[in-house]
């Protein structure tokens, strides 16, 4: 187990390393920092001093130890663009994505699940079939087609909900929400919808696979014939032996929600990461880009390592696995 | 002059000879009885058609600034008030025509899937065999990077591609580069798919009889791996290909609509949705609506034929 343990986390943390070695190379030769961050008058005193201050002279490894180093502190150095600590602005718009995410994911459970179990339980009737049909077009659907679709319907056309924007935000002093605010719960329901729908599909394939797995084995044909109520043996006997997977799946989602949100996040002009990363591209702003990239990479790994781990500590036989 | 007959007679009997086996295979029964296979095979030939005939059946070219006349910027389609013929589903600000856009924008986009599909075949192929035939360090080299590829998300990594691509890009090749980029920023990550399924096909069947055999008689590894273990590893990956088309051109889409993709004057389905998601308010909404529409038929449609290909190609299904 404590040989699977350091394996995996050894594994972590060179993935870490590789990102922060792309994000590095990123932020070494897009374009020249200094020509960057200085203006056009500077003189070449100043240049060279700003060189040397950001340490652009010396050998190419020690610039990189000099990178992984601080960014394990945090410390991303400061936007090209408005001059503000990296990690500041990051951590600023941190709650709206983390928001958003949450909501995604909770959207998903709460449809994809029953979605899943009838399917299964109904696997002839023509509902069923139509809703196995329809998910492989949720799966098709571009999440920013969705999102400009629900945005045409429900806020142009029928003007139920907010299209762009958080809405009022209530500030906790370390975590601003939009949750309290009625407005801001209005502003919520398009983009987590957009953002879920990929979700919803991927639940509910994924519990009717398992449901019709589970339906098969000996205890449910038992629970059968002692009489035990349908509903009670589908509930509450099949889909908690289903969940696992599912439980897997949705923890391993995060990260890449949080990540592909940035498209949520643009359509719905969600003041978020992702819309924060974008604009960031948008203007070459490259240690806002670096910064998002080992943040988003770092919460990806750190999740799918617990996961992994996780698992291991549940089912022996996956920690001799030649992993 | 004389023997090239017989041998046209011989090819076109062998591609008969291969048609009717085809004919008389499971795939094409398990074709003809899906509903849903032989629906998205025809519109997504359709759809291909239309496409590549885009110069001939279009009423407009839409790259030809001097063919767009601003008085008959943003016309409704044409069943609406105030719709104009030839402009069938209306035209955006400049006086483009929606549906001459919409053509050449899907001729771009199944373009670039096509050519990120064909790129990561490549690459995915020959990184999955050697690693599997090798074994040792390549195999850990190869399935370390594929690894570390695959633990950052797939939009991200392909934004950060294109993005920093197209700011390297010397200005001057940055119009007939910038395809070329998005290709590369798709199969940098989807090769590691094949990669994987070749790899573990061909550690299975280089320990076969037939491969142990044909070493023997001398066989060089090169020749062996892609003449006699590839053909053998070759069935998952195609199902992961047609899957990995409708993939590549979501992600084309969504690049071009995030701003970092296809530039506004040569249009892909998702630069036009870009654009036309700036009128979204202004009640042009056909500007924005018809592609999309466009776009979701072309990946529905191929979805629903790699969905069906995986299904019928899957042994224990049969």
């Amino acid at each position: 187990m404590l040989a699977f343990l350091i394996k995996r986390t050894a594994n972590a943390i060179f993935v870490m390393l590789s990102v922060s070695f792309i994000a590095f190379m990123i932020f070494r030769f897009v374009g020249d920092p200094v020509e960057l961050m200085l203006n056009e008058q500077a003189t070449q005193a100043q240049r060279d001093a700003l060189r040397a201050k950001l340490g652009l002279d010396d050998p190419f490894i020690v610039q990189f130890t000099t990178f992984v180093k601080n960014a394990a502190q945090g410390d991303f150095g400061i936007s090209f663009r408005n001059q503000q600590d990296v990690l500041a602005m990051i951590a600023e718009r941190f709650p709206a994505t983390f928001e958003l995410v949450i909501a995604a994911t909770l959207i998903s459970l709460i449809v994809g699940i029953p979605l899943g179990v009838i399917t299964a339980i109904h696997r002839q009737r023509w509902y069923a079939e139509t809703l196995q049909f329809t998910s492989i077009i949720g799966i098709s659907l571009p999440s920013f087609v969705v999102g400009i679709g629900l945005i045409l319907i429900f806020s142009v056309w029928l003007g139920w909900f907010p299209a762009f924007g958080r809405g009022e935000t209530v500030d906790l002093g370390w975590w601003s929400t939009g949750l309290l605010t009625s407005s801001g719960r209005m502003s919520i329901i398009l983009p987590a919808l957009s953002l879920s729908l990929f979700q919803i599909t991927l639940v509910m394939r994924l519990v009717r696979a398992e449901m019709l797995e589970v339906l098969r084995t000996d205890f449910i044909k038992f629970a059968r014939a002692r009489g035990i109520p349908a509903r009670a043996i589908h509930f509450r006997h099949a889909l908690r032996n289903c969940l696992m997977p599912v439980v897997t799946m949705t923890a391993m989602q995060i990260g890449g929600l949080i990540a592909f949100a940035l498209v949520t996040e643009t359509v719905f002009q969600w003041p978020g990461m992702g819309l924060l990363f974008i604009q960031a591209v948008t203007f070459v702003d490259v240690p806002i880009m670096a910064g998002y990239l080992c943040i988003v990479a770092l919460i990806f790994v750190t999740l799918n390592a617990l996961v992994d781990i996780t698992y291991a500590v549940i089912d022996p036989r996956l920690r001799g696995a030649d992993k | 002059m004389t023997d090239t007959r017989p041998q046209t007679a011989a090819a076109a009997a062998t591609v008969q000879g291969r048609l009717a086996r085809f004919a008389d295979s499971d795939l094409w029964w398990s074709f003809k009885n899906s509903k849903s296979a032989v629906g998205a095979a025809t519109v997504l030939a359709f759809v291909i058609m239309t496409a590549f005939l885009a110069p001939v059946l279009a009423p407009q070219n839409p790259y030809d600034l001097a063919a767009l006349e601003l008085w008959n910027a943003e016309l409704p389609p044409v069943w609406m008030q105030g719709g104009q013929m030839p402009f069938i589903l209306g035209t955006d600000v400049q006086g483009r025509d929606i549906l001459s856009g919409i053509l050449y924008g899907t001729r771009i986009s199944i373009f670039i899937g096509i050519a990120s599909v064909a790129v990561s075949l490549a690459i995915g192929l020959l990184a999955g065999l050697a690693a599997g035939y090798y074994g040792g360090w390549v195999d850990n080299v190869l399935m370390r990077i594929g690894d570390v590829l695959l633990s950052i998300p797939i939009i991200l990594a392909a934004i950060l591609v294109s993005s920093v691509a197209q700011a390297l890009l010397p200005p001057e090749l940055r119009e007939a580069g910038i395809a070329a980029v998005l290709v590369l920023a798709i199969a940098l990550y989807s090769w590691v798919q094949y990669a994987r399924v070749v790899r573990a096909q061909t550690m299975v069947e280089r320990r076969k009889e037939y491969v142990q055999a044909s070493r023997l008689v001398g066989t060089p590894g090169r020749r062996l791996m892609l003449k006699h273990i590839l053909p053998n590893t070759l069935t998952p990956v195609f199902v992961a290909a047609t899957l990995n088309f409708g993939l590549a051109i979501l992600i084309e889409a969504t690049l071009s609509f995030l701003g970092v993709g296809m530039p506004p004057n040569q249009p892909s389905l998702g630069t036009l949705i870009r654009v036309g998601n700036q009128y979204l308010f202004s009640g042009s909404w056909w500007i924005v609506l018809f592609p999309s529409v466009q776009l979701c038929i072309l990946v529905v449609a191929v979805n629903m034929l790699g969905d069906w290909l995986r299904d019928a190609l899957n042994p224990k299904l049969r």
